[in-house]
């Protein structure tokens, strides 16, 4: 494959949005329902993903790839979140991964490298966060790299790998060694040709079952120069946790619009048969577009916020508090909108929407949208916001 | 100057997994077990100890990384 120029020029963040927007109304939603009934990995999504070269969009110009900023990464997973949430998933995963890399490897010649054999193969990356006997919390591992001179082993029981067995790689949260404090954290990348899995969870979901996030003991194996340069602390607060919430609201919001969507339809439909008296659902149409409205303006106040600190280079920014409780509030609120706004969409189209095989069917979006509470917790970020508020003076 | 009291208050409210006596000015408190419940506690503490407001630009792990961190930031609110 040839680098992202044509000719000798870099494609536009224009042209990349209207590519993303021909291959989700192509591609993509033309395999949504098959992926959702089966629960299997988005292939054809992806292979055009590839194809396209849209899983290198945020590795810098100068490794080949398109040096697109989050701001502009959001916009893609709203547009992808409108045909199917699960594939629209597994993007923003991978580019909450490149996007760690990005800001926190780049200082490393190995991870130049990588990201430019990304660019060059278009690797699908995915994530190892959580542990058996831990749960979510980030913060803490029980696992450790097993060091032996420069080389290491590594063995995690994980209950959810969202897409491992269709990643190139993996970036797995652990001990700097196993002799380390819980806390004491490295970002490991090691390679899913070099590793053995063995399934421990399946996989059989309400919604988002496309993201095939089933759970398994990873054993791994490396060589040093594969972790991350950066206290895993450091790339959580000022990416993994923001890159996350701003990504996931984004295909959230993607896929309540398209919910939205669908009720305008069944509105205009009632008014056309009846074009003497506005139909009675058009006022409920109004109410459920408020909240879009609601929904997307926190968002993107967030997003603008974010781009801004990464912009300013302003590091100490990231952990604080109110910057913390803000980048919460966009997970918590687009979360729970999402059930709101689909629900209430439900209403408006009624009975066909209810419906599995009709044109209008909202199934799949309201499976979909009962997930986001649950991936990473609602409570458990509240727990923490909980905590900072005490300290807060201002919202 | 007031690293005694510090080390007093974080002694009683840091739950850390040392002896904040023993620990030095820059060694790295988050390290040393301070976590974000703690640091709300430390942080209340220090406000009734010296009746000074902690403003919300400074709630950040800058400013409770170390007992030196702690000592800047307590001179800046009482100046």
């Amino acid at each position: 494959m040839s680098d992202s120029r044509q000719g000798s020029r870099f494609r536009t963040y224009t042209e990349i949005v209207e590519l993303v927007e021909t291959l989700g109304k192509g591609v993509v939603e033309q395999h949504a329902s098959d992926v959702d009934d089966k629960a299997r990995f988005p292939e054809e999504a992806f292979a055009a993903f590839k194809e396209a070269r849209l899983l290198s969009a945020m590795v810098p110009q100068s490794l080949g790839g398109d040096g697109l900023n989050i701001k502009q990464l959001c916009k893609l997973c709203e547009i992808l979140g409108q045909y199917c949430a699960s594939t629209a998933m597994v993007y923003a995963m991978h580019q909450i991964q490149v996007a760690c890399l990005v800001n926190h490897a780049l200082t490393s010649s190995y991870f130049q490298q990588y990201l430019a054999d990304l660019v060059e193969h278009q690797y699908l990356l995915a994530s190892a966060t959580t542990e058996l006997g831990i749960g979510g919390d980030l913060r803490s591992s029980i696992c450790g790299l097993e060091l032996e001179g420069d080389n290491f082993k590594l063995v995690k029981q994980a209950p959810v790998i969202s897409y491992a067995l269709n990643a190139d790689a993996i970036l797995v949260t652990c001990r700097a060694n196993t002799d380390a404090a819980a806390s004491d954290q490295v970002h490991v990348l090691v390679k899913t040709k070099k590793c053995e899995f063995e399934q421990i969870a399946g996989w059989d979901t309400l919604g988002f079952r496309g993201t095939c996030s089933s759970g398994y003991t990873l054993t791994a194996a490396g060589h040093v120069e594969q972790v991350i340069p950066a206290p895993f602390a450091t790339i959580l607060s000022k990416s993994m946790h923001p890159v996350s919430h701003v990504l996931w609201g984004s295909l959230w919001t993607g896929l309540a619009a398209s919910a939205v969507k669908k009720a305008r339809q069944a509105v205009r439909h009632a008014y056309r048969k009846n074009p003497d008296m506005p139909p009675v659902t058009s006022l409920r149409l109004s109410e459920v577009d408020e909240l879009l409205f609601s929904m997307r303006g926190g968002l993107y106040q967030s997003i603008e916020e974010y781009q801004g600190l990464l912009d300013g280079d302003c590091d100490d920014a990231f952990t604080n508090f109110g910057f913390s409780i803000r980048t919460n509030n966009v997970k918590l609120r687009c979360s729970e909108m999402v059930v709101d706004i689909v629900g209430k969409a439900l209403m408006i189209v009624g009975i066909m929407g209810y419906k599995n095989d009709s044109p209008v069917s909202l199934s799949r979006h309201i499976r979909d949208a009962y997930g986001a509470a649950l991936m990473v917790n609602n409570d458990r970020i509240r727990g923490h916001n909980a905590t900072m508020q005490i300290a807060m003076r201002d919202s | 100057m007031y690293q005694d009291k510090l080390r007093e208050l974080l002694s009683k409210h840091g739950k850390l997994s040392v002896d904040a006596h023993g620990l030095e000015t820059e060694s790295d408190l988050y390290e040393a077990g301070l976590t974000s419940l703690t640091t709300v506690n430390l942080m209340l503490a220090i406000e009734d100890e010296f009746d000074v407001e902690f403003s919300d630009s400074m709630l950040s792990r800058k400013t409770f990384q170390s007992i030196g961190a702690l000592c800047d930031a307590l001179e800046e609110l009482l100046d």
